[in-house]
């Protein structure tokens, strides 16, 4: 079981989270023509990448706060942890 | 009564505590502190199972976890429990085992004929001896297979039994007690560290119980006595024994069950049976110290044979003799402590070592002592069928080929001892890659992986000196790291007498004209033969071999037979053992009791219960409930001898004439607040919200981003920032996560907040042609007419003194109403309701009615909206604003979701108006078509319509709209049945929705 970092509460344990997949996804902007490749694309395509991934996971039994956490996918060292609207680098 | 081969000074169980049990229905008795095997052994038991597929005789041969032998079936309080490891169930009073694997009795079992059969019985013999011909599988061979695979028979009963779980977070967590595990432990708590030691046995000490050796002047009894003694008095120390880590998981979590009960007769009030600890630890020791290799040589399975560890352990903790003419058979000094032990109490042991001209302190001792040993021998094959009689012996040659002077002499026991194999179980899980080490010819762990070292014999170091020194040091450095507390203990002085080189050899060679059975792995029955064919056959992948021959995967997952299978691949395939490689280590280490991994989590309690307020009136009133999600809620009401049919008909009737109440509790709420609540209601849904008045409610849709229908509900403008939304009972928390989502991630510019409120109100839908008039009985003091409180309106109110939302919303289709006060209060208004509402002929209904009422009206619910339906297939494309747009909006534009013959809602009349439609029937076009039938989709809903008192179904056809009026057939090949149906429209009952408004 993961021990994840929330940012707003401290490390806890995994099945206080929901995943929530990957955290590079931008939803396109709102009322913006978009073709149905690209749409397609957000709706449906994810990378799933053997390595380092930024994803989301979902505090529910916690703060309820959305984070991001970048994690190894083989190995499952998370490097870093960061809140919904912190920058990253 | 004495025993046997009870040894009278010697040993640390219990004499003046006698316990009785039964083995396979007759009674013996050992003393308290006996494991099942250590109490058998006195008595001269040593026949106790037979053999998986051979059913050979089986004795014990091991002392502990790596027993593959002796597996028993227990009966403790009325309660079976198979699979008990003799070794490590310690015995109570009233205990009752029997053997498994045998028929008709261990001592007489028909199943030994297999042993005249194994021509039939080859490595992988499930994939070609039961292959033709193939009618044969279903009637005859796996019937035959089922009876005879698997050990012991699992209770079918409810376990009464009760199993907790337990999280702990320490510093370091310790997995074994022997020196290494004491020692580091000792340092580590000593220097502030919180640390968890974990020990399987009952006895803390593990080889220090055992061996002759001095610790701090003290001999390692005294030593490990002194050590534990001290480390359970520190507050920062949690001291559990007869508690096994079998699981090393990620980020450090490792996972321990503890046996609390099982060794009692029965489990004490406020105790569970076991425990099973989730540990979070910062660092890790390992010190789960190593198990010794067989020897392999001809009928290595006979009772009587065992580790030579085993023999010294039973003498040394139990007191028991496991032979009177023991035969030591070895590669290495560790049989010479044994025969120096069985010398000690009274028995001449014959020592055959299979090396030339070793010398150490020990085999000096051994030989002063007047023991007979014959270097360059070995073990040829043990005689005797259910317990060793004799054993051939052999003088074997310098390059271990050749076998001379053979001869036959007496013994009734042989101890083995082929060297030492740590326990690198729970390294290798962390993710450790092991290495093999040339010297000891064993793997060890390599680089760490997760924050865990491995110390003592688990990590290859055999002397007491090399031990003792790295754990004191190892318990010192990680715990500074965590605490820097830099407090280190002196180490104290080890004296060991010393010892010598093993002889790398494993597997006496076949003397010629023999063809004795050589046995790797003993508890599923894989021998030499095996492997060499499995070879002969292309398996190269030692993983493939360990598969095709199932060397290692029995219970005790090879704990005695891995290695041995290892180095025999390698000497046929002429290769070293890394190259060969090992098998991959996996959770658990030792079975663990799917008891104890369910935990309380049982049955009912598998999920939470939630009711209602108003759940005690309900019961009260012969509510019979249904689960809706993890809500309770009333199905119906019933009434004298009334079916589930007949209430439901009953109270949905009243609805449509009279009135009725129904608790809405469960529905999710969410509070939104903010001033940006409109524009953020305005993109979750599909309808338009900027325009919505205060006091005023609106019904939505909202989709995914695929354009699926995620959800429906009405939300209510409850005043300029802040709207009250209520979701479907079973959507309440997707849909809070998928607010949050928005919210915070994909648009934080929005001044918005969300909050779940479902448990904080308390909800009464009344629905009926009569609600009016209830409702101005309940709420005189405020204006319910049509005007005052129209459609979709909201007022606030007073409920005889307790403050009331109202709110003119209908699921039933009817003039309705739902009341929400302060869930507190849910029960007062309830009975409230009720008794105002007799002299308008109120009767509560239940979700049964609930359906039938909004299935004929039309109105769509979760049977609908399944995740596949976008808002056209539930005609709610009415609903869908053009003009801005919102979650899941450019997905409706796809070209599939815009073909003109999709599917949409309908609804079905049989022809007959009697003959019910199984919901998930599919409608046709012709009954009699060739299958595949081409479907033109699915009955949703099912209903007895009491506006119509016929059959109505919903469904969700292909081009749904132009079929109305058609005469189609609902099949449901499931209850075979086909009926005759005719298409309308889905809006049933009242398609201009003139009562909700009236």
């Amino acid at each position: 079981m993961l021990y994840i970092f929330c940012p707003h509460c401290g490390s806890r344990s995994q099945n206080e989270f929901a995943y929530g997949g990957d955290a590079t996804v931008k939803r396109p902007e709102l009322n913006k023509e978009i073709s149905d490749q690209d749409w397609d694309n957000f709706v449906y395509l994810r990378k799933s990448p053997r390595g380092k991934h930024l994803e989301l996971w979902h505090h529910i039994s916690g703060c309820r706060q959305w984070i991001k956490v970048e994690r190894d996918t083989s190995t499952h060292e998370i490097f870093k942890t960061y809140k919904a609207d912190e920058l990253i680098e | 009564m004495s025993q046997e081969f009870r040894l009278d000074n010697i040993g640390m169980v219990n004499r003046n505590k006698k316990i009785s049990f039964t083995f396979n229905g007759k009674k013996y008795f050992g003393y308290e502190g006996d494991t099942i095997a250590s109490a058998l052994i006195a008595n001269g038991v040593h026949l106790v199972g037979r053999s998986f597929k051979y059913h050979r005789p089986r004795g014990f041969f091991g002392v502990g976890v790596d027993e593959p032998y002796a597996i028993l079936q227990l009966e403790r309080n009325n309660e079976r429990d198979p699979n008990i490891r003799a070794t490590e169930q310690e015995i109570f009073e009233g205990l009752e085992v029997k053997s498994v694997n045998c028929w008709p009795s261990v001592n007489f079992d028909i199943g030994a004929i297999n042993n005249f059969l194994k021509m039939f019985f080859p490595a992988g013999f499930y994939y070609k001896t039961f292959m033709w011909p193939p009618s044969f599988w279903y009637k005859i061979y796996e019937p035959f297979i089922r009876m005879a695979a698997g050990f012991g028979e699992a209770s079918i009963k409810h376990d009464k039994e009760r199993y907790e779980h337990k999280y702990e977070y320490c510093d370091l967590l310790i997995t074994g007690s022997g020196p290494s595990g004491l020692a580091s432990a000792y340092a580590a708590a000593k220097n502030g560290a919180r640390v968890i030691l974990a020990e399987d046995k009952p006895r803390y000490g593990g080889s220090l119980l055992t061996s002759d050796v001095n610790i701090g002047n003290q001999t390692g009894v005294e030593w490990s006595e002194k050590i534990i003694t001290e480390l359970k008095s520190m507050s920062n120390v949690i001291v559990k024994n007869r508690s096994q880590v079998f699981g090393y998981y990620d980020h450090n979590m490792l996972v321990m069950s503890e046996r609390i009960s099982d060794h009692l007769p029965k489990t004490q009030k406020y105790l569970p049976k076991q425990r099973l600890w989730y540990i979070r630890a910062k660092e890790v020791l390992i010190s789960s110290g190593s198990i010794e290799r067989p020897l392999v040589f001809g009928n290595n399975d006979t009772p009587g044979v065992m580790l030579s560890s085993a023999a010294k352990e039973y003498m040394k903790v139990y007191g028991v003799l496991v032979g009177k003419k023991p035969l030591i058979f070895t590669n290495n000094d560790s049989g010479y402590e044994t025969a120096i032990e069985f010398k000690k109490n009274g028995v001449n042991p014959l020592i055959l070592d299979t090396r030339k001209e070793p010398s150490s302190d020990i085999i000096t001792e051994a030989k002063n002592l007047g023991i007979d040993i014959k270097f360059s021998y070995v073990v040829v094959a043990a005689k005797g069928y259910k317990k060793v009689k004799s054993a051939d012996i052999a003088k074997i040659s310098e390059n271990k080929k050749d076998l001379s002077n053979i001869g036959n002499i007496e013994c009734d026991c042989i101890c083995v001892s082929g060297f030492w194999t740590p326990s690198i179980h729970l390294a290798s899980q962390s993710g450790n890659k092991s290495e093999f080490n040339e010297k000891i010819d064993a793997f060890i762990p390599k680089k760490s992986k997760q924050k865990e070292n491995t110390i003592g014999s688990a990590n290859g170091k055999f002397t007491l000196e090399e031990t003792i020194n790295e754990a004191f040091d190892k318990g010192y450095e990680v715990s500074n790291k965590i605490t820097e507390n830099n407090n280190k203990v002196s180490i104290p002085t080890v004296v060991e007498k010393k010892s010598t080189e093993h002889d790398k050899f494993w597997c006496v060679p076949l003397p010629k004209g023999k063809s004795y059975k050589r046995f790797l792995d003993f508890q599923n029955d894989v021998a030499v033969t095996d492997i060499e064919l499995a070879l002969r056959e292309g398996f190269r992948s030692i993983e493939h071999v360990k598969r095709y021959t199932t060397l290692g995967m029995a219970t005790d997952q090879g704990k005695t037979s891995n290695l041995n299978g290892l180095q025999l691949v390698s000497d046929i395939e002429n290769k070293v053992v890394p190259q060969v490689g090992h098998t991959t280590f996996r959770p658990p280490y030792t079975p663990v009791s799917i008891g104890a991994i369910v935990g309380r989590e049982v049955g009912k309690h598998s999920k939470p219960t939630r009711k209602s307020p108003m759940h005690e009136w309900h019961e009260k009133n012969n509510a019979v409930f249904v689960d809706a999600g993890v809500w309770l809620r009333p199905r119906y009401y019933k009434q004298g001898n009334e079916t589930l049919f007949e209430a439901s008909k009953r109270e949905a009737k009243n609805v449509r004439k009279n009135v009725g109440v129904c608790d809405v509790t469960t529905l999710g709420k969410i509070d939104v607040k903010g001033p940006d609540a409109a524009e953020f209601l305005n993109r979750v849904y599909t309808n338009a919200w900027l325009k919505l008045p205060v006091g005023k409610a609106r019904y939505g849709v909202m989709l995914r981003e695929d354009g699926i229908v995620m959800d429906d509900g009405t939300t209510t403008r409850i005043s300029e920032n802040h709207y009250h939304m209520t979701t479907t009972t079973a959507q309440a928390a997707n849909v809070l996560s998928h607010l949050e989502y928005y919210l915070q991630l994909v648009w934080p510019e929005l001044n918005v907040n969300v909050v779940s409120t479902t448990e904080q109100w308390a909800g009464a839908a009344i629905a009926g042609p009569n609600s009016r008039a209830l409702l101005m009985k309940l709420f005189p003091n405020t204006d319910v007419s049509n005007e005052g409180l129209p459609f979709m309106g909201y007022k606030e109110a007073d409920l005889f003194g307790i403050p009331a939302k109202i709110y003119r919303i209908s699921f039933s289709g009817e003039l309705a109403y739902e009341v929400n006060v302060e869930s507190d209060f849910g029960n007062f208004m309830w009975e409230k309701i009720i008794e105002v509402g007799k002299e308008f002929q109120i009767q509560p209904y239940g979700t049964e009615a609930l359906s039938t009422l909004r299935i004929e009206m039309g109105h769509v619910a979760g049977s609908e909206l399944d995740g596949r339906t976008i808002p056209h297939d539930a005609s709610l494309e009415g609903l869908v604003s053009k003009k801005k747009d919102f979650i899941g909006k450019r997905s409706l534009s796809r070209s599939a979701f815009t073909k003109p013959d999709r599917e949409k809602i309908v609804g079905v009349v049989p022809l007959d108006k009697t003959t019910s439609i199984p919901e998930g029937s599919y409608i046709v076009k012709d009954p009699k078509a060739k299958l595949p039938n081409p479907k033109l989709g699915h009955v949703s809903a099912s209903c007895w319509s009491v506006e119509y008192d016929n059959p109505f179904s919903l469904a969700i056809i292909k081009d749904g709209k132009n079929m109305i009026g058609q005469k189609l057939f609902a099949m449901s090949p499931l209850k075979n049945k086909t009926i005759p149906v005719e298409i309308v429209s889905s809006h049933y009952v009242d398609p201009e929705g003139k009562r909700v408004r009236a």
